[in-house]
């Protein structure tokens, strides 16, 4: 029964195809730094997770979102470990996004076919600083909004449009709600479709072109 | 294929990957129904049913309607609301005890007590309550509400039914 029910799928769904072509492809003899991109993959999806169960008690608000996490951290239950989770994987994702470009420049993994993965992969790359950047304002204690304040002056340096940058960053002159209510979306939504995409891109030129293999001394 | 006891490597790997998975999935998955159903199982504050104490039965005069108000606080996640409640305490003799709810029962304003006249009167609506909650004129459909009490160690308590 159940064998035929999985034929049944299979020849409608063909998983087993796609098993072959996603899982089962060839590829040359790696270390296990080959493994870091993965495990970037692996800590992305945790933050979606985690990250969709936050939303369930954080509020973008100024007046609650301190106490909101007050509440997640000291009343709900687990709410501890999955903000904790959340809290270390952005931490590590960074690390490991860092790596894995290390990994890449060093086995020379960037060069013909793979440049458009590359170009991409930078992108990822600043999209999880970005990630991190707004997230880091959410909690709204005394932390993240001098960091904020900080990091907005920052991109205020750019010669001539940089007051401008500052302003569109914080929604106004100063650090705000609108501040707290964009970045907050940014966080949950602009930043995470465009990390998904840059993702799916990602992954389907890894699969087009297979794991490089590492250059020998020939090379 | 080997005997039947024998496991490949492939489907050993394939069998570890699977149970490290359903481990971390599970490991989290646990945690994240708890965390969403945890404000459906627990009530928060003191806006839930108690006793309130009103001090020593001696400090209500015997025939005279005495007020207290008091202050509950509903707490939901980290939202608190505070609401006041008053009653009027009258001591009948050292035995017999009501205890009035100063809510009109018309729509709800706060009664007062006016000794003059020896009736509560509700400023709203003009709503006239005898001594006894007993509604004399005005709008209000019934008495007025009466809290249940007891008496400890000399000491006057009303129950708060929540809210």
């Amino acid at each position: 029964m159940a064998s035929k029910l999985y034929h049944w799928l299979n020849e409608r769904l063909g998983f087993d195809d796609l098993y072959k072509g996603l899982l089962d492809r060839p590829e040359p003899r790696g270390t296990w730094w080959n493994t870091l991109g993965s495990a970037t993959l692996f800590l992305f999806t945790m933050q979606v997770m985690t990250g969709i169960f936050l939303l369930m008690y954080y509020t973008p608000s100024p007046d609650h979102a301190y106490d909101s996490i007050q509440y997640i951290m000291n009343e709900v239950a687990f709410g501890w470990l999955i903000r904790g989770i959340h809290h270390w994987s952005a931490t590590l994702m960074v690390l490991l996004v860092f790596l894995h470009m290390l990994r890449v420049f060093a086995t020379a993994s960037y060069k013909y076919p793979r440049e458009l993965t590359w170009v991409i992969g930078v992108f990822l790359l600043l999209t999880t600083l970005g990630m991190g950047l707004t997230g880091y304002l959410l909690p709204w204690n005394q932390r993240s909004y001098f960091a904020t304040t900080v990091a907005t002056e920052i991109a205020g340096l750019v010669p001539g449009i940089g007051a401008f940058i500052t302003r569109t960053l914080r929604g106004g002159t100063d650090l705000s709600a609108l501040t707290l209510s964009r970045f907050f979306a940014a966080h949950v939504w602009m930043l995470p479709a465009l990390l998904t995409v840059l993702i799916g891109i990602h992954l389907y030129l890894i699969i087009r072109h297979g794991e490089s293999e590492y250059p020998t001394e020939e090379d | 294929m080997g005997k039947k006891h024998n496991v490949t490597r492939r489907d050993f790997v394939k069998v570890m990957t699977g149970v490290t998975g359903v481990i971390i999935g599970g490991g989290i998955a646990l945690p994240a129904i708890g965390y969403a159903v945890d404000p459906a199982i627990k009530s928060g504050g003191s806006g839930k049913d108690a006793w309130i104490s009103l001090g020593p039965v001696e400090n209500y005069p015997i025939g005279e309607p005495t007020p207290f108000n008091f202050t509950r606080t509903k707490v939901n996640g980290w939202e608190k609301t505070a609401s006041t409640h008053g009653l009027f305490v009258l001591r009948k003799s050292d035995t017999e005890i009501k205890v009035f709810s100063n809510v009109c029962t018309h729509l709800a304003c706060r009664v007062a007590w006016h000794k003059d006249k020896g009736e509560y009167v509700c400023p709203c609506h003009d709503g006239v309550f005898d001594k006894d909650g007993n509604v004399v004129s005005g709008p209000p459909p019934r008495p007025l509400d009466q809290y249940e009490y007891k008496i400890e160690d000399g000491n006057l308590f009303v129950r708060f039914a929540g809210g």
